[in-house]
């Protein structure tokens, strides 16, 4: 089964720069659980490091098995990660609010990351095969939606609305780029403006203000508004060359909320400064750009649209991620690709460059 | 080419991708934008606020809804208490700060740094508390000398105030600090460590109501760890007041009555299930608990053989002793064992099997109608009765009338009592039901065992007319502006199994027992006011095994418990009172003087109520 062109063709470039923003996720990580007070959560760091093993196996099995397979097995696959969805909505622990993770034995995964996945793969399917220069129609776009929607409601259940926000995005980010007919567009854009308003104002007074707090964090000074108050000091304290490693003082006094998950961009940027800030967007810049460039030179619809999705995974991530560290975008929980702390993000990413790496090799592979 | 798109050989895609790319790169343009806005040219700014992490949140409590009795008056409110803290980061050198402090205020440097030891783990710009409730003049003093305590704040903080010492303690309850458990639990997820909350009686169970909302606001501090600008505020919701259905000047007088003695004193209005008066003797300090309890005094409370911790009203289970013999009356007239004018003979014993079943009058009653048999609490009559009724009617009825059963109070912890059954018997002890113990459960004693809330409701409803009320406490809720948010209905709960005739005979029976002069509940007669009741003794040990002794050489732990239930007025009742005095030995002497007391202190209330 194993075929030198492996070897030969394989992306060892991708290869090269995931290890690279990699490394830097875990010098940042160090420096977020080690200088937080009181309690150092050292192992933190080493079951991250743990994680990052796993998704290197999971980047290994997915690049090794053809994509081309995956077309057959996209709904069992979309399947599979519906029941888990629904599994752990009713049998899930709760932690911290809301159900999301699944316990296997030592570890806990959250399925809400597997099916963004399982949705890429699926739409990828249905658009490579429905493709057609004019655009996708409305009655064409009902199964896509449906495909979005299902597991849409599911996570906002659980409730986790970073991560049902960043799946939208993907559906989305892939729908427009498979085109959208003309007419259908504008029939989209009427109804949501006529629609919106009038939803608003069946909504009751207590989740308009939720919503508010939401898009403008400073309704909620002791909450959200006050985390996006010391996320922007850590970050512009940073100024351009930084504090330096385990100089931060914002994240040493966990002043930052969840400064190993959401908020690991300030650490780096209050760290790294404006320099180092650039650095690693620069680099994220390249990953997305190279992931795009895969899906450039694919020679078959389902492989263009899948690398398509999987950038777009990657990409809305690091975009919400950093902008809401900025103050730009309502605080929700999305990690950082490579970067944040929790294992099934790190996976997750990780089988997406896999599905890259296997796209980008098998374009010299003819069958 | 076809309709669709079979490769992506087409430039279609690659168009397209171009035009993706493009995006991407703007999107990335405008986060590099906001990152040399916030670094480059805010990063001077942001910089210094960062230096000393100025911009901090301080929370602000709410103030806890206020507590007042059914006319308005006061119970519990909140006082000002201040409270010393210290943010470490701030109050460098810490050990020459803690050592001026300690001698102002008047405490060993040892149990301030004891204070701080506890703090360890605690980031250093949170403060950690010192001394809570600090008096006026330790306030002036470190007020005077504040700059050279950096790093010290002081707190200006609620305390809860129970206005009347003791009084309705185990209604009310009580406030205090949440402890580690309570934290873990999840049950309160506005709550952090330090902060009070209800345990007990109203305080725990109208919680939701008392506590309002915590509000906060984020200031700018400077050096020292002084509030140099507010920033934001968000104002604190302060909690709704209760008012409870008690009437805090009998409840007063319930409680004086009960001074000396343990027991339990409940009143309520027999139309609504308003409880009036709910006492417990002896009662506890609710603010010994706000203001923290050494575990000396809190070993001292909780092995007190008094059990002042009990609310004896709700979880006290006694025999009910004779007042049961209007259950048996109502099972008897009902089951047609017994009518109006049945009479039986009482020497003084009864005789079932080979034992002798005494009357409590040695000389007996000679001939005994039902309503004699009541008034004179005979319980020859009553043995017959029971014994024809059988155990399992008997219960059956019971629990008709609310016993075995928590009447369901808004209160925690309310005891069911117990009815005994045959099959309850065997199943509980693996020994069949003999018949000689229905004679003893037929007078209220064996295995039968009520709390004073479950007869109170009982006689309620015997006073009505035959509806059981569900026993309320809480009035009303308002805001902190006065608008009502709950007014409570009365709810029912049955009906006594029993007609208007047989309710009427029963009547009349417990009419005689405080007006015909050899009624046991002679005592409770007051000219003017129309009483009637029931008078009960409650055996502790049984008579058979000493049936010599009299009651007076018994030690006071074994004296009889004493029961007086009474309504009044007897047409068109306004109140029900339920007594129970422990080891008082006889309900007519013990109990029924405080139910008079009680009836006549509310029906004549106008008099108090400034009329």
């Amino acid at each position: 089964m194993f075929d030198r062109r492996f070897v030969q063709y394989f992306d060892w470039g991708l290869l090269g720069l995931i290890l690279l923003i990699g490394l830097l996720g875990l010098v940042t990580l160090y420096s977020a659980v080690t200088s937080a007070t009181p309690t150092p959560q050292k192992t933190l760091y080493f079951k991250q490091m743990i994680w990052y093993c796993a998704g290197m196996t999971g980047m290994v099995f997915s690049f090794s098995i053809n994509y081309k397979s995956l077309y057959r097995w996209s709904l069992a696959i979309y399947a599979v990660c519906i029941l888990l969805l629904i599994y752990v909505l009713i049998m899930g622990k709760y932690i911290g609010g809301a159900r999301r993770w699944l316990i296997l034995g030592p570890v806990s995964i959250q399925p809400s990351e597997l099916i963004k996945i399982a949705v890429i793969i699926s739409l990828a399917r249905y658009y490579s095969k429905h493709a057609n220069p004019r655009g996708f129609t409305l009655s064409e776009l009902l199964t896509p939606f449906m495909l979005t929607i299902i597991p849409f409601m599911l996570i906002v259940k659980q409730p986790d609305l970073g991560t049902a926000m960043v799946l939208v995005l993907i559906a989305g980010a892939m729908t427009v780029f498979v085109k959208i007919e003309r007419r259908s567009l504008l029939c989209i854009i009427t109804v949501c403006t006529i629609t919106g308003p009038l939803v608003w104002f069946l909504l009751k007074g207590y989740q308009k203000k939720r919503i508010l707090t939401f898009i403008n964090p400073d309704r909620d000074p002791l909450g959200a508004g006050y985390h996006i108050i010391q996320s922007k000091i850590a970050i512009g304290s940073g100024m351009i060359f930084g504090k330096g490693f385990l100089k931060g003082t914002q994240n040493a006094l966990s002043f930052l909320p969840e400064q190993h998950t959401d908020f690991i961009f300030s650490v780096l940027a209050e760290e790294w400064g404006f320099v180092g800030s650039v650095f690693i967007l620069f680099l994220f810049l390249v990953l997305i750009i190279w992931g795009l460039n895969i899906a450039y030179k694919c020679r078959d619809p389902f492989g263009t649209i899948l690398a398509v999705g999987a950038t777009a995974m990657i990409f809305w991530q690091v975009f919400i991620n950093v902008g809401m560290a900025m103050g730009l975008m309502p605080i929700v929980g999305v990690t950082l690709p490579f970067i944040s702390y929790g294992g099934s993000s790190i996976v997750s990413i990780m089988i997406c460059v896999g599905l890259l790496m296997s796209i980008s090799m098998r374009r010299f592979l003819f069958e | 080419m076809g309709k669709y798109l079979k490769t992506s050989d087409t430039d279609w895609y690659k168009q397209r991708l171009i035009k993706v790319m493009i995006c991407v790169a703007g999107a990335f343009f405008i986060l590099l934008l906001r990152l040399f806005y916030l670094q480059v040219i805010q990063g001077q700014e942001l910089r210094r606020l960062s230096e000393n992490n100025c911009i901090r949140l301080q929370s602000t409590d709410p103030s806890r809804g206020m507590i007042f009795d059914r006319n308005g008056t006061l119970l519990v409110d909140n006082r000002p208490a201040f409270d010393l803290s210290i943010i470490l980061k701030d109050a460098k050198p810490v050990d020459r700060t803690i050592e001026k402090l300690a001698k102002l205020i008047d405490v060993p440097v040892s149990e301030l740094m004891k204070k701080l030891k506890h703090g360890k783990g605690v980031s250093s710009y949170k403060p950690i508390l010192l001394k809570q409730d600090i008096g006026r003049d330790a306030l002036a003093a470190v007020e005077v000398q504040k700059f050279d305590l950096p790093g010290i704040v002081v707190n200006v903080k609620a305390r809860r105030h129970y206005i009347n010492r003791q009084s309705a303690a185990h209604l009310i309850g009580y406030l205090s600090e949440i402890n580690s458990d309570e934290l873990k639990s999840g049950k309160y997820p506005e709550c952090k460590g330090g902060d009070f909350i209800g345990k007990f009686g109203v305080e725990k169970v109208f919680e939701p109501f008392l506590k309002g909302k915590r509000g906060g606001r984020q200031v700018e501090v400077n050096v020292m760890g002084q509030v140099v600008k507010v920033l934001k505020t968000v104002d604190a919701q302060p909690g709704q007041n209760i008012y409870l259905t008690i009437d805090h000047i009998l409840q007063e007088k319930a409680e004086a009555l009960l001074e000396d003695v343990a027991g339990a004193v409940v009143a309520m209005d027999p139309e609504t299930g308003n409880i009036l008066v709910m006492a417990s003797s002896p009662s506890f300090d609710q603010n010994a608990f706000v203001d923290g309890m050494s575990h000396k005094q809190w070993r001292s409370l909780i092995s007190n053989p008094l059990r002042p911790m009990a609310n004896k009203a709700i979880q006290g289970e006694y025999p009910p002793a004779s007042t049961f013999k209007i259950i048996t009356a109502i099972a008897g007239l009902e089951e047609g064992v017994i009518d109006g004018n049945t009479t039986m003979h009482c020497p003084g014993y009864y005789k079932y099997g080979n034992r002798i079943y005494r009357c409590w009058r040695r000389g007996g009653h000679g001939s005994v109608n039902i309503l004699k048999a009541l008034s004179q609490s005979c319980d020859v009559f009553f043995y017959q009765v029971g014994q024809k009724l059988g155990v399992d009617k008997l219960a059956f009825y019971a629990k008709a009338c609310g016993l075995g059963s928590a009447t369901g109070i808004n209160l925690e912890n309310e005891a069911g009592g117990l009815i005994p059954t045959a099959s309850w018997k065997k199943r509980r002890t693996g020994i069949a039901w003999q018949g000689g113990e229905t004679l003893s459960v037929a007078i209220g004693q064996s295995y039968d065992l009520a709390t004073p809330l479950q007869m109170l409701v009982l006689t309620s409803a015997l006073a009505n007319g035959g509806t059981r009320y569900k026993p309320l406490i809480l009035k009303s809720v308002k805001t902190a502006d006065g608008d009502i948010v709950i007014q409570n209905k009365r709810q029912v709960i049955d009906k006594l199994p029993a007609s208007k005739k047989t309710l009427a005979i029963v009547k009349k029976g417990l009419w005689e027992v405080v007006h015909n002069p050899k009624g046991t509940g002679r005592i409770a007669y007051i000219k003017g006011i129309d009483i009637s009741g029931k008078t009960g003794t409650a055996q502790v040990v049984g008579r058979k095994n000493n049936p010599d002794l009299s009651e007076k050489d018994l030690p006071d732990h074994f004296k009889a418990h004493a029961w007086f239930v009474a309504y009044a007025p007897s047409v068109d009742p306004q109140i029900a009172v339920a007594v129970l005095v422990e080891h008082g030995e006889h309900g007519s002497s013990a109990a029924a003087p405080i139910a008079r007391e009680i009836i006549r202190t509310y029906l004549e209330k106008d008099k108090y109520n400034g009329a």
